[in-house]
């Protein structure tokens, strides 16, 4: 298992942000993460990275604990927050040697090229990341998370603001990097997660309400629209 | 922690916060030097640097937050600090980075003043009468008390994600830990304990150094405070998750 939870909790005082969550992720199939506003899944997703820390609870990438072992486990890990935050004063290239420094990546030079390529960042590649479109921001975001080729990536809300052009493209990348590695994105938008992720979470108010296969899932509920599950499960 | 210590320094120099306060910094220290008829040295009639020494404390007040309000509060407001504390990087290490790029640019501002030794060198008489042991005592105390507002700079910089909120904090400490403890020691209530509370400022140890006598007391002072505030910052940083 390259991502495992048990019972893993954030609380912010009285409020119960994510409550005992356990879940398993394997490599070589893309895990949805679904839920409204407030589920708690950005929260997750900052736990499994090592942003915050867990109230209780362990979670461990390839058997590395995020909290004791963290650097470790970091290592292991590509990320892209929500909003993508970048440093708008580097540019592309600059940015990317900096983050693959932070990882000690091997042939740093040839790695970036490869990237920029791999995300298509072509044709953008000499500019000042605050010149870019939301788009092409969000492929540099992409690039420095896989820059140091980890096997788990956690990817947060990766596809939100992008035209229908950029959409299907940034889909078609997360799904062949899927193919690899452990792959981990939320999303609100239903036909993406039709269209690329194999398993699937639904959080609601911190828990976990459903946990399964995508076809294990749509079986259990007599083949109704995904969008209908998603509503039965967490109003 | 290189890495992180490369970018913060070229994010300086590539960003016109470096350029201009250490301009101004040179501007305000050339006009009360050499110009201004309070402090200028060609009115005073003595060709030394004393004045200059006891000057620049007050410009660093200024200066350092101005350089480190935007170190961590920047990045914590543009969202960044996420992606930073992801890194398979240890938080005291991203806090000397840090330290140690606002450090450097301190540094950047002082050089250009030695300047002004060679020209007191030569206004004296006999040219080259300047007493050059205690000008590299006071430079070694400039870099010392520099590196301890750093310090205190780098600590409010992580306190809030507001720049002028850690721009004032920053400048506020500062005047107290150079200032504050000597007028506190002034109270008559303090008397009996005076002296004791009068060496707990930088101004006692930054004017001892000034004197030109190095005395390991005075460098173990400046060494703890800093690394005291960049512990403290540490910690908060850690805490904030």
């Amino acid at each position: 298992m390259s991502i495992s939870v048990k019972n893993l909790s954030k609380h912010y005082g009285k409020q119960k942000a994510v409550d005992a969550i356990s879940f398993e992720a394997k490599p070589g199939r893309i895990l949805g993460f679904l839920g409204p506003n407030g589920a708690g899944k950005s929260t997750t997703m900052r736990m499994l990275t090592g942003y915050l820390e867990p109230t209780s609870g362990t979670a461990e990438i390839f058997g590395k604990s995020i909290e004791s072992q963290a650097i470790e486990a970091k290592k292991h890990i590509g990320y892209l927050p929500e909003n993508t935050p970048l440093y708008a004063d580097m540019y592309v290239k600059e940015f990317l040697s900096f983050v693959g420094q932070t990882y000690k990546t091997d042939h740093l030079a040839v790695r970036i090229d490869e990237v920029i390529k791999m995300v298509g960042l072509t044709p953008e590649q000499h500019k000042k990341i605050g010149m870019l479109s939301k788009g092409y921001r969000q492929r540099v975001g992409l690039a420095q998370a896989i820059i140091h080729d980890p096997e788990v990536l956690i990817l947060d809300e990766p596809t939100s603001g992008l035209d229908p052009n950029q959409l299907v493209d940034i889909r078609q990348l997360i799904k062949k990097l899927g193919a690899a590695k452990t792959v981990v994105i939320s999303t609100h938008i239903m036909q993406e997660v039709e269209a690329i992720c194999d398993d699937i979470i639904i959080l609601s108010k911190g828990k976990i309400v459903a946990n399964n296969s995508l076809e294990g899932l749509k079986k259990a509920h007599q083949q109704q629209s995904l969008e209908d599950i998603f509503r039965k499960l967490t109003a | 922690m290189y890495a992180v210590f490369k970018r913060e320094l070229f994010s300086f120099l590539s960003s016109m916060v470096a350029y201009i306060t250490i301009a101004i910094f040179l501007l305000v220290s050339g006009l009360l030097l050499w110009f201004f008829p309070g402090t200028s040295i060609l009115d005073y009639g003595y060709a030394e640097l004393g004045g200059f020494f006891s000057l620049v404390p007050y410009l660093f007040m200024f200066l350092i937050p101005a350089i480190t309000m935007r170190s961590f509060a920047e990045e914590r407001r543009e969202g960044t600090f996420e992606l930073l504390i992801t890194r398979p990087i240890r938080i005291w290490q991203i806090t000397v980075a840090k330290y140690l790029a606002s450090l450097v640019l301190v540094l950047f501002g002082l050089i250009p003043t030695l300047i002004y030794y060679y020209s007191v060198s030569k206004l004296g008489f006999p040219e080259g009468n300047i007493d050059s042991g205690s000008v590299i005592g006071s430079y070694i105390g400039l870099f010392l008390l520099g590196a301890a507002f750093t310090s205190i700079g780098i600590f409010s910089s992580a306190l809030t994600k507001n720049q002028v909120i850690a721009f004032v904090i920053c400048a506020a400490l500062c005047a107290f830990s150079y200032l504050g403890f000597d007028y506190t020691s002034e109270i008559a209530a303090f008397q009996p304990i005076a002296g004791g509370i009068a060496n707990l400022g930088i101004n006692e140890h930054y004017t001892a150094i000034s004197r030109g006598v190095l005395d390991t007391r005075d460098l173990i002072y400046f060494v703890t405070f800093s690394v005291l505030f960049l512990l403290i910052t540490k910690l908060i940083i850690g805490g904030k998750r």
